[in-house]
């Protein structure tokens, strides 16, 4: 398996403080603003945007964590059953602008997911895709707002995000993982 | 990780990390209970049927509040015990669960091994709400859940079951399951409600309620069933409530705050004080909110487990 660095440390960090600043300017501030990553590594991504965003605007944004397991569509005949793990997003979502996290976007499967996820939550006022990586290959209508880099991709290849809080370094990598699963 | 059947039949057998994975789950279910909006759709499609052939009332509802959360549609049935045999009955129930297209069935019955008979002869995932003097798994995952929410884990954990241990599938479940998990379990009860082969369940027997207190963190009281009175094993409830009823006399001698817990429903004054089970020490209404949650554990572990058939797999 070969696998390239696309992103390292620094080019993540750059990369992270813009999209931060364009969350900003886009909703002209951070009035009403909360953002909230999807488990595991959009929660990491999630925390360091909104640390920025706070930074800049001067006024805390909370943050929430989102499992997704029980909205997944692909639930029932996995041989193996991903472990459930607890939302955890204590702010009330009602009338708030939300910026959706995650670290690689892809067929969109996910983000359908979170977005059924939220709405049982409660009716916020509108709801914002921010991704580290858009790697194309779309199975459903979905776009993001906010877009680290996009990398065109094969389906045979995979994207690896890589994150300090997790991984021990900050970096994505395109690999060419024949047949191998992208992510579970 | 996910369990090694796909059926909750009993507890005993069960490895640790099954466990650890059924009271894990269950603890992030918790928060879906405290959400505004309670329903999760991971079983959407599926059909749920509650065979209760042995009255029960909240055994009952916190399984079909558990279905109902989850999004599965249920069917429940409840009949007293019928004098038509046993064996028969449950034939002709197997083949209308398979005739109705029911994917999973929860039963309770009043002859020990119902449900394991069910879940050779069905397709369904069978789950064991309480099956004669056998067992009650959920009953037991529940309590264990309760008392590793209030003292973070169960290792070295020291629980005594108090009460009609003889009859009582609670303690069954309670001592395999907690045992498994690393707790140190001992029961107290009248010697005549004891069964003979106690010793063998490497637990600890104590015939005074006195001695035990000072020596555990937490007392699973058991329901007295006043049915079984005129069995002639059993002392009268006066007699009964001197000796092993738990109140605030006998358990202010514990050194340490003790966690009293209850199946329910409670016989206030009988086994129970009623101050003792409303007061600080109490954690009976936690164990019934928790009871939903490990039995959406259960029926979310079980109901979404894949088969056979692959999938393809996509994330992201």
């Amino acid at each position: 398996m070969s696998a390239n660095r696309l992103i390292d440390a620094a080019g993540m960090r750059r990369t992270v403080t813009r999209l931060a600043h364009e969350v900003i300017e886009s909703n002209r501030g951070a009035e009403q603003l909360a953002v909230i990553g999807i488990r595991t590594r959009g929660e990491f991504l999630a925390r360091r945007v909104a640390k920025l965003v706070e930074e800049i605007e001067g006024q805390p944004i909370p943050v929430g964590i989102l499992d997704i397991t029980l909205y997944r569509d692909d639930l029932r005949g996995r041989l193996d059953q991903p472990l459930l793990q607890s939302t955890d997003i204590i702010f009330d979502v009602t009338g708030k602008t939300l910026i959706l996290v995650d670290d690689v976007l892809y067929t969109g499967r996910t983000i359908r997911s979170a977005l059924n996820a939220i709405m049982d939550l409660g009716r916020p006022r509108s709801i914002q895709l921010l991704v580290l990586v858009d790697r194309g290959h779309r199975e459903l209508p979905i776009k993001a707002d906010y877009v680290g880099k996009s990398i065109p991709t094969s389906l045979a290849q995979e994207v690896q995000v890589r994150m300090v809080e997790l991984d021990g370094e900050d970096a994505v990598y395109l690999s060419d993982a024949a047949g191998k699963e992208a992510r579970s | 990780m996910k369990l090694a059947s796909r059926h909750l039949l009993q507890l005993e057998g069960m490895s640790k990390e099954e466990l650890t994975l059924i009271l894990d789950t269950a603890r992030s279910f918790r928060e879906v209970l405290e959400r505004p909006i309670k329903k999760v759709p991971p079983l959407q499609g599926k059909t749920i049927a509650n065979m209760f052939f042995e009255s029960s009332t909240r055994t009952r509802l916190s399984f079909e509040l558990a279905e109902r959360r989850l999004s599965a549609d249920v069917v429940s049935f409840t009949t007293a015990g019928s004098s038509v045999s046993k064996g028969e009955t449950l034939k002709d129930t197997a083949r209308n669960i398979e005739a109705m297209k029911i994917d999973m069935v929860v039963i309770r019955h009043a002859s020990a091994g119902a449900p394991h008979f069910l879940s050779r002869v069905v397709e369904a995932n069978i789950i064991n709400a309480g099956d004669g003097q056998h067992e009650h798994p959920t009953q037991g995952l529940l309590d264990m859940h309760t008392l590793r929410e209030k003292h973070g884990t169960l290792e070295g954990l020291r629980v005594c079951i108090v009460g009609d241990i003889l009859h009582s599938r609670v303690a069954r479940s309670n001592i395999h399951g907690l045992k498994t998990m690393g707790a140190e379990v001992s029961v107290c009860g009248p010697r005549p409600l004891m069964p003979r082969e106690i010793e063998r369940w490497g637990v600890k027997v104590y015939y005074r309620l006195e001695e035990v207190i000072p020596q555990v963190d937490a007392l699973n009281v058991l329901r007295i069933q006043l049915e079984r009175q005129k069995s002639g094993l059993f002392p009268s409830l006066r007699e009964y409530h001197r000796y092993f009823g738990v109140t605030r006399d006998k358990t202010e001698k514990a050194e340490r705050s003790l966690t009293i817990m209850h199946p329910g429903p409670i016989n206030r004054d009988v086994e129970l004080s009623a101050d003792l089970a409303d007061s600080e020490h109490s954690v009976i209404l936690e164990q019934v909110t928790n009871g939903v949650a490990v039995r959406m554990a259960i029926l979310y572990l079980l109901g979404t487990t894949g088969s056979a058939a692959t999938s393809p797999e996509k994330g992201a």
